[in-house]
């Protein structure tokens, strides 16, 4: 008699077995959907954290004052060598003009600045950094460039941000893990259960001279499909809450700071994860679940 | 063939269940193996199938060497044995049709192998006419055939019938009985584990009895006439 490997008989087995087994399917397309939401509102919450706080660290700035002696033209030269330096993103020229209107805006009531020549003020440099992290290092790089006569950054704040960021990620991290390994359980209890009524079948099989991969494939198909299924149902729950919390957050705090990361823009991110994922957990629990019913 | 050397099983709550069996059958005999319960006759049957390992001793069933046989040979080695339960062990969800093409996919069969062989079985065991029932509408007795068929399907060399008319009328019995006789007529070896004495003693065959671990008896065209054996 042929031996043969019937993938298009696993796939109807696996189906039928999804359709048969009506509730416990439900059951765990609803745990995958409830985990996949749990770990993907956790995840987008700290995507969204990290770029805010990426946003907030773009904004913090190097200011490079040149010497006082250094002609308009003298100062301009240095921008070449400011670029130069390592960490360094841009590098914007500000003049003395220019940096007394920034400091009189606002102060135009003060009669006693009404006098203030824009000598007072000198030629400087706003620097933008790569990695904030880096920032006493770049400081001092800075000020060593030729014609900076002093630096101010504000690396307090870096400090804070830098805490702050790797406090979110670890966190993060860790609760993606757990959530991830609690999930797994559930899904591989909930298959079990389910294998649990029909562990005579299996048993059938075997004594029929079943191999193991014979009676596992049906289960794998299953778990595909339960885990591709629930991937897609919490794709979409996920994009639907994600846009409702968005909007709450927004308007809650009246401030254009909060600036939510598109949906769409993640999608290409999110769907494939939420896919393998499910299928992690469709299979992975899968197999786990009838592993033990397999030593007929 | 089976053949059986000084098999020795004890469990691990320490139960002796076997204590020294020696035991031939050839290919084309019919055998009753009877005992009291607690007796060592499902260890007997669980060593033959592979279920579980013996403590101690030599056995062969069809060619494999179950002292050193792999665990993924034994799907092999079952599919040269059909087995049969008191309990029927049917599908409840499949049709009869199903639970005999379900036993054939088990072992890779094409689509063409079962609508060749289904319907021969089916008739052999009397059944052609109930291939689309489903076994809560059939008969005890007819549960049974479609469990013998289902065991003949893939064309063992062996039946294995443990307490196969255990759970059906005197009536039903005989005719599952006569079944068996006729598939040993065929060419298929069977071995029969019972209790049923008036059953054992109408076909005269040959009859092991087996009691606290040990073969007390080994006859051929033997009786049996329960417990005082």
């Amino acid at each position: 008699m042929a031996r043969r490997f019937d993938f298009g008989y696993f796939v109807r087995e696996g189906f039928r077995s999804v359709f048969t087994h009506g509730f416990m399917s439900f059951a765990a397309v609803c745990m995958t959907v409830a985990c996949l939401l749990i770990m993907g509102s956790f995840s987008l919450l700290a995507v969204n954290l990290d770029h805010m706080l990426g946003d907030l660290e773009r904004e913090n700035e190097i200011l490079a004052y040149i010497n006082e002696d250094y002609t308009e033209e003298q100062a301009r030269a240095v921008q070449k060598r400011l670029e130069q330096v390592p960490n360094v993103s841009s590098v914007t020229f500000v003049t003395r003009a220019q940096a007394k209107e920034d400091f009189l805006e606002g102060r135009e009531t003060n009669p006693l600045l009404d006098s203030l020549p824009a000598e007072a003020l000198r030629d400087r440099y706003r620097i933008h950094i790569f990695d904030i992290e880096l920032l006493s290092q770049t400081k001092a790089a800075i000020d060593a460039v030729e014609g900076v006569e002093n630096t101010r950054a504000a690396e307090d704040v870096a400090q804070g941000f830098v805490m702050v960021r790797n406090i979110t990620t670890g966190v993060a991290l860790v609760l993606i893990g757990m959530l991830l390994f609690i999930s797994l359980f559930i899904i591989a209890n909930t298959i079990r259960l389910a294998t649990f009524y029909r562990r005579e079948e299996i048993a059938i099989m075997k004594m029929c001279g079943a191999t193991n991969g014979f009676v596992e494939w049906p289960f794998v198909v299953e778990g595909m499909i339960l885990g591709l299924t629930g991937a897609l149902v919490a794709f979409f729950l996920e994009w639907g809450l994600y846009e409702l919390v968005g909007q709450m957050v927004v308007r809650s705090s009246g401030l254009s700071l909060v600036n939510l990361i598109r949906y769409q823009s993640m999608a290409r991110v999110i769907l494939p994860v939420f896919c393998g994922t499910g299928l992690l957990i469709g299979v992975g629990g899968s197999l786990v679940a009838i592993r033990r019913f397999l030593q007929v | 063939m089976i053949r059986l050397i000084e098999i020795y099983k004890e469990y691990d709550n320490g139960t002796k269940a076997l204590k020294g069996v020696s035991m031939r059958i050839e290919d084309g005999e019919f055998v009753f193996l009877v005992g009291p319960s607690g007796s060592g006759k499902s260890t007997l049957i669980k060593l033959i199938t592979g279920e579980i390992a013996a403590t101690q001793g030599r056995l062969m069933v069809n060619g494999y060497n179950m002292n050193n046989i792999r665990p993924r040979q034994i799907p092999y080695m079952r599919r040269t044995l059909g087995i049969i339960f008191q309990d029927f062990r049917l599908i409840e969800k499949k049709t009869v049709y199903e639970n005999l093409s379900f036993a054939m996919r088990a072992i890779g069969a094409s689509n063409r192998e079962l609508k060749r062989r289904i319907p021969y079985v089916l008739e052999l065991v009397g059944l052609e006419e109930k291939a689309d029932r489903y076994p809560g509408e059939i008969s005890g007795g007819e549960q049974q055939r479609v469990a013998i068929a289902r065991a003949l399907v893939n064309n063992p060399s062996m039946i294995i019938a443990d307490e196969p008319t255990g759970n059906l009328d005197p009536q039903r019995s005989l005719e599952i009985m006569m079944l068996l006789e006729r598939i040993n007529e065929l060419g298929t070896t069977v071995l029969v584990v019972t209790h049923e004495r008036a059953l054992v003693n109408r076909f005269a065959k040959r009859v092991v009895a087996i009691e606290n671990g040990r073969i007390i008896s080994d006859e051929t065209g033997g009786y049996y006439n329960g417990q005082t054996i």
